[in-house]
């Protein structure tokens, strides 16, 4: 019974992941607001949020960076991208002071932040290590 | 595979001036940049010494300064240079994506930010140490900070945080601010404190910055202050790391050594900007990187070691 649950289990998630492929899963980074930021990272296993600021020159280093890891870890890792300007509630609680700062989720649950525009092979190192 | 003139690495001031005078002289050049262009001058709030413009600020002008450039180059964004190497004839540049083969090149990676060396300084950072008072300032509006330096960067960041409402402490090692006067008067005018001859034995905090630890030069005495906020301005270290193996002359403050046209003792190896020392401000980086094409120029048509 157990050994069928967890069968089961197993394709259900297949599906959902199949499913989130081919329909919702974003291959680039999404908008995420105060209001909408803890369902984003609820909604996928694990997310990468980019909390930047217009003013931030670090900030647009980092940026194409995270559009172009994006586009390769689709449907593995949601990406999000917050603009401390015109959002101060997820800023605030998470004590940022410092920006670029990425916050990474899994299962909904903060598990490693990073400060600075680092280059893309420690983010995805990172990324691979929720991952696995 | 072609082989192109000009890899200018480095898409700062330096680099994108240079690409504008290689490429109208009739040469063929790429950028490469490891972020995406401006370098540091980005950080910069406001700029009041880049002749034609009263005040602007450091990535409006770098916005203007790339796309003045992309008139005429290919800018290659996120894409870092890994290594320079040489062989009889030409450069064989590695970045993360490819490699390429240039007759010459213009190195002009700028620097990156000094770091402290104090306890406490790395666990912090981004929990009220930082190195980029436009970037951060915002989060200290009517915070307690310190800004550690005594430069002209350290002291335009002292002004743009008291403008943005932040109370603002420096703190310099000597007994005098290395500023120029029109900031120091500045800053007398709108009341920041100074706090001279200290030097920072630690930065105080479990899981932010609740201070710093500071130690009197003359006296040797230790004192404690309270701070929400860090800021760090204490110069930069210049970035060679990728021509030491070429055997690129490098003097003893770790700038490259050029002459007055811009060449190393490397034929057809050029540089420009913050990396190879001097005044290290966008208008001297804009003038040696055009200097840096121009010999390009002349040595492609005329090898200058013949
Ligand atoms: C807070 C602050 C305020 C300032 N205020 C002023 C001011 O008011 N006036 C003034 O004239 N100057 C000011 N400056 C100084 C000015 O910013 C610098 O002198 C200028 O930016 C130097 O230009 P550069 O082109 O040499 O280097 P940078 O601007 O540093 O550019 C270097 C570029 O090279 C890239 N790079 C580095 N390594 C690699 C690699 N391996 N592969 C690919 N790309 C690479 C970097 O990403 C960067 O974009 C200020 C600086 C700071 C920090």
């Amino acid at each position: 019974m157990m050994k069928m649950d967890n069968e089961l289990e197993r394709i259900r998630k297949k599906k959902l992941e199949e499913l989130m492929m081919s329909t919702e899963w974003p291959d680039k980074p999404q908008e995420v607001k105060d209001e909408n930021f803890d369902d984003f990272v609820k909604k996928y296993n694990v997310v990468l949020i980019d909390c930047w600021a217009p003013w931030c020159g670090p900030c647009r280093m980092l940026g194409p960076t995270i559009d172009e890891i994006a586009g390769e870890y689709k449907g593995k890792v949601a990406f999000g991208k917050l603009n401390t300007d015109e959002n101060r509630d997820i800023p605030m609680r998470h004590s940022i002071m410092s920006i670029p700062t990425m916050l990474f989720f899994v299962d909904g649950k903060l598990v490693d932040t990073a400060v600075g525009a680092l280059p893309k092979n420690t983010i995805t190192e990172k990324l691979d290590s929720l991952l696995n | 595979m072609d082989i192109l003139d000009i890899a200018i690495i480095g898409g700062g001031p330096a680099g994108l001036t240079a690409s504008i005078y290689a490429i109208r002289s009739g040469l063929k050049a790429v950028i490469f940049d490891k972020g995406i262009y401006g370098g540091q001058a980005n950080q910069a709030p406001w700029i009041e010494n880049y002749p034609g413009f009263d005040e602007i600020s450091g990535m409006d002008l770098m916005d203007k300064m790339r796309a003045q450039a992309m008139k005429y180059v290919e800018i290659k964004d996120s894409e870092n240079v890994e290594s320079i190497t040489k062989d009889d004839r030409n450069f064989i540049v590695k970045t993360s994506k490819e490699e390429y083969h240039f007759r010459s090149v213009i190195y002009a990676t700028g620097s990156v930010h000094r770091r402290l060396g104090a306890p406490g300084e790395g666990r912090l950072l981004g929990k009220g140490v930082s190195y980029c008072a436009t970037c951060d300032g915002f989060f200290f509006k009517d915070k307690k900070v310190a800004i550690i330096g005594g430069g002209n960067n350290a002291a335009t960041e002292a002004i743009y945080l008291k403008k943005l409402g932040t109370d603002v402490t420096i703190v310099h090692r000597r007994d005098e601010l290395r500023a120029e006067d029109s900031h120091k008067d500045t800053i007398v005018e709108m009341g920041i404190n100074v706090v001279y001859d200290s030097v920072v034995e630690e930065i105080l905090g479990e899981n932010m910055v609740e201070g710093i630890r500071l130690k009197n030069v003359k006296t040797g005495d230790i004192s404690d202050l309270n701070f929400n906020g860090v800021f760090i301005s204490i110069g930069d270290i210049p970035q060679t790391e990728l021509v030491k193996d070429m055997g690129v002359d490098i003097d003893d403050s770790g700038y490259i050594v050029v002459d007055k046209a811009q060449r190393t003792n490397i034929p057809h190896f050029y540089t420009a900007g913050d990396v190879s020392g001097g005044f290290r401000q966008i208008i001297t980086a804009c003038s040696e990187g055009a200097i840096a094409a121009n010999s390009a120029h002349e040595d492609l048509a005329k090898p200058y070691w013949t």
